[in-house]
C-alpha cells in the first residue's frame, strides 16, 4: 500500500464516502423475487438521512395518479398508525405512541434515541393510545362524527373484528372487546386474550393482528427486539416471529420465525394464505437488506438474524448458525432497501379499475439510514393469480417536501365503498383515496 | 518538571506539577480496559463485553480530552513543562486519541464486526501508543523516582 492509497483510504473512512457503488445503484433492481444484494458495506459512521417532521400545511395533500382524488378525512390526531374499515362503512382509526425509552445499554443509544425523536416529531400533543370510531352517517363517503371507542390502551396497533369480538392487540397483550358493528360503544371491559412479548427495551413495539377466515385462530407479529441480535437471544424470547393464537385459551405457537418486523398481516382474499411485509436489517449499507413482502408459510425460517433473502448470511451474528441458514426461506417480493413498509392491505373493493382488483397496497413510512431517502409512500402491486407480478407502482406520494416530512404513511385499508383509506402517524392525519367518477 | 512533586511548607503539604500528569492516566487505563473486554468478546461473543467497551472507549475519550485540553494549555504556558514532557509524549498521546476516536465509531456497529477485526485491531493500536505515551516520561529510573517522591513526603 503506497502512501497515496493510505491517503485515500483514509479520507474515504472519515468521510464516509466509500460506498459509491451503492451510491449508484439502482433500487429498481431490488423489485419482485430476485433483487440485485450488493455486497455489504459499511462506512465509518452509518449513513443516515432523517426527514424533520413538519406536518401539512393547510390545503397540502399527498399526490396520488391521475383519475384519483385524495381528502383528509380526519386531522389534529395523535399518531393514527393503523384503520380497520368495518362492514357497515365505519373506520375504527388506532392512535398509538410507545411510551418509555429503550434502557441506556450503551452509548449507541442516547444517539439512537435523537434520531428518532427526530423522525417521530410530530408526535400529537393530544391523547394518543386509543380507537376512534369514524362514521359517516349521510353517506357522502365522508366521515361527519369521531367519538372515542376504546381508551387508555398500551400502544395499541393490530386490530381485528370476529364476529362481535374486537380484537386489539396492545403493545404487551391481546385484548378481547364485546363489539356489534354499528354499536358507538363496546359492550364492556377488555379481557387478556395473551401476553405479548413486550419487556423494558421493546424495540420494535407495533403489534400487528389479523384473524383467519373462521375466526378460530389469530395471528400476530412480533417484531425484533434488536438490529440483529445485539441484544442477545434472550431479549428475542418469540419475537421476530408471526404467532398463532388460539383466542379461546389464549395459548399460543409460532406461527413463523425469522421475520425481524412483520406488519401489516392479512389473509389473501377468499384464500387461507397469510401476507406481510417486512422490514429488514439496517447498518449494512443503503441497499442491504431489502425489505419485502411475503405469504407466510407455516413453519418456515425467514432468515433473521442468521441470514438475509435466503443464505446471505450476516457476519454480525455470533455464535452463525448454518443448520438455521441452510432451512431459511427466501421471501416472494422485494420492496427494496429501508423503505420501511408497515401497512399491508389487498384491493377488495369495486371503485378502483379492474388492474386494482386483489392487487396490493403498502404503507412504506420511509426510510433514516440512507443517504437517499427511500419509501415515504404507499406503493401498489399488482397480483395475478393470488401472486405479486411486475414493478410496484407509486400510488400515494408526496409524503416528503424537500429534506422534510409532511407525514408518514403507515396503516392501509380498504374501505365499504372502496376508497383507500391511509394512516399518517406523524402528519396525524387520515387520508382517503377514491377514484374520480365512482360514487364515493 | 514533568513529574508531580508535593512537600512541606509550614505544615502543609503542596503540591506542584502539571495538572495532565493527574489527568491522563485515566484514559490510558480505560483504553486498556477496552481492549481486554475486546478480548472477552471475542472470545466469548457474549454482547455484554461489547457494551462494556464501547462504554470504555467512550469514557476514555471523555477524559482523553480534558486531558489533551490540560497538555496544550499548560505546554503553551511553561517552557519548564513542555521540556519536560516533551513532544514525542504529546505526538504519541494525541495519536493514541485519533486512533481510539475511530475504534469508537467501529465500536457502534451491531455484534461481531464491531470488535473482530478492526475493532480490536484499533484497540491494540490504541493502547501500544498510550502505553509508548507513558514510556517516554520515564527518563530515569523507576526506583529513583518512587525512592525520592517516598523521601520527599516523609
Amino acid at each position: 500500500m503506497n502512501a497515496r492509497t493510505i491517503v485515500a483510504v483514509a479520507a474515504c473512512l472519515a468521510l464516509g464516502a466509500c460506498e459509491s457503488s451503492h451510491d449508484n445503484f439502482d433500487k429498481s433492481t431490488q423489485y419482485g423475487p430476485d433483487p440485485q444484494l450488493p455486497e455489504p458495506s459499511r462506512a465509518l459512521l452509518p449513513r443516515m438521512n432523517v426527514s424533520k417532521v413538519v406536518g401539512w400545511q393547510q390545503g397540502e395533500t399527498p399526490t396520488v395518479p391521475q383519475g384519483f382524488k385524495i381528502e383528509a378525512i380526519a386531522t389534529g390526531l395523535s399518531n393514527p398508525r393503523n384503520v380497520l374499515a368495518l362492514a357497515n362503512g365505519d373506520l375504527l382509526v388506532v392512535e398509538s405512541q410507545k411510551n418509555g425509552k429503550e434502557p441506556l445499554e450503551r452509548p449507541k443509544r442516547k444517539v439512537m434515541d435523537i434520531v428518532e425523536a427526530k423522525a417521530h416529531g410530530g408526535t400529537g400533543s393530544g391523547p394518543s393510545n386509543r380507537i376512534l370510531l369514524l362514521r359517516d352517517s349521510n353517506g357522502d363517503g365522508k366521515p361527519d362524527s369521531q367519538s372515542v371507542l376504546i381508551d387508555n390502551l398500551n400502544a395499541p396497533f393490530g386490530i381485528v373484528l370476529v364476529g362481535d369480538q374486537l380484537y386489539v392487540a396492545d403493545t404487551d397483550a391481546i385484548l378481547r372487546y364485546p363489539y356489534k358493528m354499528g354499536d358507538t360503544k363496546v359492550g364492556g371491559n377488555a379481557t387478556k386474550v395473551c401476553d405479548l412479548p413486550a419487556g423494558a427495551i421493546n424495540h420494535h413495539w407495533t403489534k400487528s393482528l389479523t384473524a383467519n377466515a373462521d375466526g378460530s385462530k389469530l395471528y400476530v407479529g412480533v417484531g425484533s427486539n434488536s438490529n440483529i441480535l445485539e441484544r442477545g437471544t434472550i431479549a428475542e424470547m418469540n419475537r421476530a416471529d408471526i404467532l398463532e393464537v388460539d383466542p379461546k385459551t389464549g395459548a399460543y405457537t409460532v406461527f413463523a420465525q425469522g421475520l425481524r418486523n412483520p406488519n401489516g398481516l392479512t389473509f389473501y382474499p377468499g384464500s387461507d394464505v397469510l401476507w406481510t411485509v417486512v422490514n429488514e436489517r439496517d447498518e449494512l449499507g443503503p441497499n442491504l437488506v431489502p425489505d419485502y413482502m411475503t405469504s407466510v408459510k407455516r413453519g418456515a425460517f425467514y432468515g433473521w438474524p442468521y441470514s438475509y433473502w435466503g443464505q446471505n448470511v450476516d457476519q454480525r451474528v455470533r455464535p452463525q448458525r448454518p443448520d438455521l441458514v441452510k432451512a431459511a426461506i427466501k421471501p416472494d417480493y422485494g420492496l427494496s432497501s429501508h423503505v420501511a413498509p408497515l401497512g399491508l392491505a389487498f384491493y377488495t373493493g369495486g371503485s378502483f379499475p379492474a388492474q386494482f382488483k386483489g392487487g396490493a397496497f403498502i404503507g412504506e413510512h420511509g426510510s433514516w439510514n440512507r443517504p437517499e431517502r427511500n419509501g415515504y409512500k404507499v406503493v401498489f402491486v399488482k397480483f395475478e393469480n393470488g401472486k405479486p407480478v411486475g414493478q410496484p407502482m407509486d400510488f400515494v406520494t408526496d409524503f416528503l417536501k424537500g429534506p422534510d416530512a409532511r407525514g408518514r404513511p403507515v396503516g392501509v385499508a380498504v374501505d365499504k365503498t372502496g376508497a383507500l383509506i391511509v394512516a399518517d402517524d406523524v402528519g396525524n392525519t387520515v387520508w382517503r383515496v377514491t377514484a374520480n367518477g365512482a360514487t364515493s | 518538571m514533568a513529574e508531580i512533586t508535593t512537600r512541606r511548607e509550614n505544615g502543609v503539604a503542596r503540591v506542584s506539577g502539571p495538572v495532565y500528569l493527574l489527568l491522563f492516566p485515566v484514559p490510558v487505563v480505560l483504553f486498556i480496559a477496552a481492549l481486554v473486554t475486546d478480548i472477552a468478546y471475542a472470545k466469548s461473543a457474549s454482547i455484554m463485553w461489547l457494551n462494556f467497551s464501547e462504554w470504555l472507549i467512550a469514557a476514555g475519550l471523555a477524559f482523553g480530552v480534558l486531558a489533551a485540553i490540560a497538555l496544550i494549555v499548560e505546554f503553551c504556558a511553561s517552557r519548564a513543562i513542555r521540556a519536560g514532557i516533551g513532544w514525542a509524549h504529546l505526538v504519541l498521546f494525541f495519536a493514541a486519541l485519533v486512533v481510539e476516536l475511530f475504534n469508537m465509531f467501529i465500536h457502534t456497529r451491531d455484534g461481531w464486526t464491531a470488535v473482530v477485526p478492526t475493532g480490536m485491531t484499533l484497540s491494540i493500536l490504541g493502547v501500544i501508543l498510550a502505553l509508548a505515551a507513558v514510556a517516554t516520561l520515564f527518563t530515569v529510573p523507576v526506583t529513583w523516582v518512587v525512592h525520592r517522591k517516598l523521601e520527599v513526603v516523609s
